[in-house]
């Protein structure tokens, strides 16, 4: 394992690791006292953030000579928001599915937490998997379960108890703001409702990096504005958050970092820096988001 | 923990697909059903089929008069030849004395015994009938008959009969032979269908499952109790049905029908623990089985 950078890889891994870090008190932090011993990833940021995802002239050829992606190479650090834009076929999707080990590169490394995830036999997917949040443009929820149950799933993959799921799951509720929809199935709710489902889900486990693949694809733009919000709150709790969108007006009022694809290549790697723009608060940013797109 | 877990994912599973549920079921106690009444009628005309075999025979006729000593040495001779599988001696009296109880006017007409001393040979297998003949009297290009013992007159082995047995009862074993290999992939076929048919409609669950870090085997486990549940459903629904017909249908007629009643056949309750079985154990491992394509995400 290539696991040099150890402080990372605790911080981004803390099922796999024993480390049992306080959780420290920045915004909702009661979320971080889940039943796993959850590590907080602020608790030890340090000088230098530790890298949680890294491509290495990764490639992706899908059969006769289509290119999904094309020697692609950046970093990203811990608690970053960084957004993927490009359109459709540019190499989002490929990224997302090569963190998900959903598929492998043809070429060059894609390290999660400092661990080439080739290396991850696949038998032990199942466990790499539980360290990520993954919401999709589709949603993906299990139609045959309630609410609850659709969030609880995450949990009880993991082996935790009914008495610790009933434990976590308010908070998380309280945070995507499903608490009066418990006992809905997916198919009675709003788009955006089916879409906090499957963020709370994401989240319910409290994974250091959290995947969200054109999260707001099927929404409308006020809906949109409230996932964005939710995603970014989550950032500020010490998640990283990846998304991958097309819609470029959104990530450009966004202010975060922004890698730009096209045709499987990275052609703009645009760091939050140069919008200067100060922390905002998740409230100050719904407020600007919808000053900006009226 | 987990085991309750698994046992409370299956239910809930069969409760919201009760329609592909039920179709396994009924898949499963259909295929039980027609293998219950088809393993019996094999066995039965397998059975039946046998017997018409053991009925080949060749007849080894002494010249009268033989003494004691001659029909042992013959007797000997006979078991220690090739293709025998049994001898039987049958005396002039003894024939003669059955022939007279079949037919008193024939025999009070003649008066005497006409029987020669008879040893019945059954041969190892009935197919070797003509082999068996061919070494006990064999006859030379030149006519000149060179049977293997003076004291013998004849060897017959009926070979018209013989024939007909011999090749009737093997177009009989070799249909009811393909029939059970048809149904028996008829089933496996029907059930795995029916399985994967259900188990596709929620092939969009088993990928979100695997999304969220769940491990093969805890997709797999209510799957494979829910197949437990429908084939062990299935399998006592077609042995219920298979007792009330063997009470009502079978066992009046088992006296006085031979075919249905065969000392050599399968017994009830084996039947049934063998059913069970393959309900059982066939919708439990397709279930688990077909499942592994949905799992490869």
């Amino acid at each position: 394992m290539a696991a040099t950078d150890a402080t990372s890889l605790e911080a981004a891994q803390p099922a796999l690791s024993g480390s049992t870090h306080p959780p420290a008190a920045s915004e909702p932090s009661a979320i971080f006292t889940g039943p796993r011993r959850g590590s907080h990833p602020r608790a030890q940021a340090s000088a230098r953030p530790a890298r949680v995802v890294e491509f290495r002239g990764a490639s992706k050829l899908y059969g006769a000579g289509d290119v999904g992606l094309e020697r692609a190479t950046f970093v990203i650090r811990r608690q970053e928001m960084v957004f993927l834009v490009g359109p459709t076929g540019s190499g989002k999707s490929t990224i997302m599915r090569l963190l998900i080990k959903e598929i492998e590169p043809s070429e060059g490394r894609v390290r999660v937490a400092g661990r080439d995830l080739c290396e991850i036999p696949r038998q032990k997917i199942p466990f790499y998997r539980r360290n990520l949040g993954v919401v999709f443009q589709d949603f993906k929820l299990l139609p045959t379960r309630t609410v609850y149950d659709n969030i609880a799933y995450a949990l009880q993959v993991t082996g935790a108890s009914r008495k610790q799921i009933r434990a976590t799951l308010p908070e998380i509720l309280r945070l995507t703001g499903l608490s009066t929809k418990l006992h809905s199935y997916p198919h009675q709710l709003s788009g955006g409702e089916q879409q906090r489902v499957a963020i709370a889900r994401a989240f319910a486990s409290h994974p250091p990096l959290l995947l969200a693949d054109e999260p707001t694809g099927n929404l409308d733009p006020e809906t949109s504005i409230g996932i964005m919000q939710l995603l970014y709150r989550i950032n500020r709790a010490g998640t990283t958050v990846i998304i991958a969108s097309h819609d470029s007006g959104m990530v450009d009022r966004m202010r975060r970092r922004v890698i730009e694809l096209r045709r499987g290549r990275i052609v703009r790697d645009e760091a939050s820096g140069s919008y200067g723009g100060r922390e905002e608060s998740t409230d100050e940013l719904g407020e600007r988001l919808r000053r900006e797109v009226a | 923990m987990r085991p309750a877990f698994f046992l409370k994912e299956s239910l809930r599973s069969m409760r919201r697909n009760v329609v592909p549920s039920f179709a396994a079921l009924a898949s499963v106690l259909v295929t039980t059903l027609v293998l219950g009444v088809f393993i019996p009628v094999v066995q039965a005309t397998n059975g039946a089929a046998d017997d018409v075999r053991k009925r080949v025979l060749v007849d080894v006729d002494l010249l009268s008069g033989a003494s004691a000593a001659t029909v042992a040495r013959v007797r000997a001779e006979l078991q220690g030849a090739p293709h025998v599988k049994s001898v039987q001696f049958v005396s002039k009296q003894s024939g003669y004395e059955r022939q007279r109880k079949l037919n008193p006017q024939a025999f009070a007409l003649i008066g005497y015994n006409p029987l020669p001393d008879i040893f019945r040979v059954t041969p190892d297998r009935p197919e070797n009938s003509g082999a068996l003949r061919a070494e006990l009297d064999q006859s030379s290009p030149l006519g000149v008959r060179l049977v293997s013992d003076p004291a013998i007159a004849a060897v017959q082995n009926r070979q018209a009969q013989t024939d007909r047995i011999v090749s009737a009862t093997r177009v009989i074993k070799i249909t009811m032979a393909l029939l059970a290999a048809l149904l028996v992939i008829a089933s496996v076929l029907l059930v795995s269908n029916t399985i994967r048919l259900s188990l596709f409609s929620r092939r969009r669950e088993v990928e979100v499952m695997k999304l969220v870090g769940a491990t093969d085997w805890f997709i797999r486990w209510p799957f494979v109790l829910e197949g437990l549940f429908l084939g062990a459903l299935g399998g006592a629904g077609a042995v219920a049905l298979l007792a009330v017909a063997k009470v009502t249908l079978v066992d009046p007629l088992a006296n006085s029908v031979r075919l249905i009643s065969r000392p050599d056949m399968i017994g009830f309750p084996l039947l049934i623990a063998i059913l069970m079985a393959c309900a059982v154990g066939v919708s439990a491992a397709g279930s688990g089985i077909s499942l592994r394509r949905f799992l490869r995400i």
